[in-house]
């Protein structure tokens, strides 16, 4: 593949996953208005056409044609700064994930995701530390709550994003090991590999004989430490701190207004797909499922991609479904399940996992 | 040609990062331009193909890090710091020094480039994980064991004389 065609490919598939995660993005918002409407036995948004259904799009023009407030005293460059940079890491994580195999449109081949490229013996070559990548670009994430709510010069946002940070930092512990058995079961730091793995496992030896070699079953601990650590890490209820508004207005974006609002808002929904993403990738076999030998090719091209967004969908589901039923945890409690019980037990998962890979080779 | 250009870029970047980082009177700013330098100096990193060793400087220094001095900065609540007239030794000493090892630099650069050589890599798999794992467990693993232990005593030193008020 030469230069151009890599280019042109690479634009359309960013241009494409950009858009098609956005617009997942202003849908979640839509579902988790409808469905903790359900929840709470009201209707949810019902006026903006059939069944509310653009909503979204009403949100969206309203935030654009909000005023931009820019309070006194505040540190101007890095309030316009931290939202930019909240939203901007938010979205690079999305670049390592891989979505499926790979595609043949007139002609051309090319990997279903950003950054995987076709090698020239027809094998996808990955980026060989996809997951680092991920961690990395999160922890980076933190500047932008941090800086919103100390260069708003205001109480309740430094508040916000002091507990935020705290939070973030301890959780991200917790959350990076979790993930190490998985690194020890597929033996890879590439996302796409650690899915080839569990494919490849669930041909020559399911688990029990007909379950799905699914990293799942055996990293059953591993998979509760990361999704209640993953909640933590995304601001979400209920490890909502930073943004109690019962407690802290709205945390650190209390000062913010219109399209800046906007962009810490898509953080919070790309960071909960992405979490949605890498938690399909490694616990529940990526694109993995049953293949179905009457379709069409393209639309069998197109299955794993489907099956992989059926497992993102179930995990944002998972996200409404927590919100609507459990309530915040209070500060103290907060850190002490992180650093006393998630910890630990993320430790003792390691080491237990790798008890048993060091017995079985 | 793609990739001097980007080590020129993120050269640059670095530099530019570390000037900025002196000039500051604010330490918030000078805070967030260490951590331009850090992420420009892992993505340099990556440009030589040890990606293992650039998303780790992101992960624990620009992510872990300097997270905690911009926290403590935050916490402290740190003014702008005021300007002083600088020291006298510093300009007499300080001026002609810079002088003479950027000429000296310079010099060195100019005459010897032809005798500079380069350098290849030794194996195919420099730079990645395997390799990386492979020389901290099996080759170096004394070494790695013990520096882990004086990072572990560090830490327990820190909450001693941090618990001693109460």
């Amino acid at each position: 593949m030469d230069i151009t065609t890599f280019i042109i490919a690479a634009v359309i598939k960013i241009a494409l996953v950009v858009f098609i995660m956005l617009t997942g993005v202003a849908y979640t918002t839509w579902l988790e208005r409808k469905l903790i409407g359900r929840i709470q036995n009201r209707w949810g948004p019902t006026r903006v056409g059939p069944f509310g259904l653009l909503q979204p799009l009403a949100d969206g023009i309203k935030f654009i044609l909000k005023e931009d407030l820019l309070p006194d005293y505040v540190h101007k460059g890095l309030f316009i700064l931290a939202p930019m940079l909240a939203l901007i890491m938010s979205l690079i994580s999305i670049a390592v994930i891989p979505f499926g195999e790979t595609i043949t449109i007139a002609g051309h081949t090319t990997a279903l995701q950003i950054s995987g490229i076709i090698q020239a013996g027809g094998g996808i070559s990955d980026i060989n530390i996809g997951l680092l990548i991920i961690l990395g670009v999160t922890s980076i994430g933190v500047y932008g709550v941090a800086l919103a709510g100390w260069s708003s010069n205001s109480k309740y946002s430094l508040l916000g994003s002091l507990r935020a940070s705290a939070q973030m930092i301890s959780y991200e512990l917790a959350l990076g090991l979790s993930l190490v058995g998985i690194l020890l079961l597929s033996g890879s730091l590439s996302l796409r590999e650690i899915v080839q793995t569990q494919i490849q496992g669930s041909v020559d030896h399911p688990w029990l004989g007909f379950l799905p070699h699914w990293y799942i079953f055996p990293q059953i601990i591993g998979f509760f430490i990361y999704l209640l650590a993953a909640y933590a890490e995304t601001n979400r209820i209920p490890f909502d701190m930073p943004e109690a508004e019962t407690e802290l207005v709205a945390g650190y974006h209390t000062e913010y207004s219109s399209m800046k609002f906007a962009m810490f808002f898509m953080a919070e929904y790309v960071n909960m797909f992405t979490v949605a993403c890498l938690a399909t990738l490694l616990f529940f076999g990526g694109w993995h499922g049953p293949q179905l030998a009457f379709l069409p090719p393209l639309l069998q091209s197109l299955l794993p991609v489907g099956y992989f967004a059926l497992k993102v969908f179930f995990f944002i589901f998972l996200y409404i479904w927590i919100r609507g039923t459990l309530p915040r945890f209070r500060y103290d409690q907060l850190m002490a399940f992180g650093w006393k019980f998630l910890l630990p037990l993320a430790i003792a998962n390691i080491i237990v996992t790798s008890l048993i890979v060091a017995w079985r080779a | 040609m793609v990739h001097q250009v980007l080590f020129i870029v993120f050269g640059l970047i670095c530099v530019a990062g570390a000037i900025n980082l002196l000039l500051q009177r604010h330490p918030i700013n000078s805070a967030l331009s260490l951590v331009v330098v850090m992420a420009s100096l892992a993505l340099i990193y990556l440009l030589l193909g040890a990606e293992f060793v650039a998303a780790i400087q992101v992960i624990v220094y620009a992510g872990a890090i300097m997270v905690l001095f911009v926290f403590v900065i935050m916490l402290l609540n740190a003014g702008e710091e005021e300007r002083t007239r600088g020291s006298r030794v510093a300009l007499i000493l300080g001026v002609p020094g810079v002088i003479i090892l950027a000429a000296t630099v310079g010099w060195l650069l100019v005459t010897g480039s032809g005798q500079l050589g380069s350098v290849t890599i030794a194996s195919s798999d420099f730079g990645e994980t395997h390799a990386i794992a492979r020389l901290l467990f099996k080759d170096f693993l004394l070494p790695f064991e013990i520096t882990s232990v004086l990072i572990l005593i560090a830490i327990m030193g820190a909450v001693v004389l941090g618990k001693r008020e109460s």
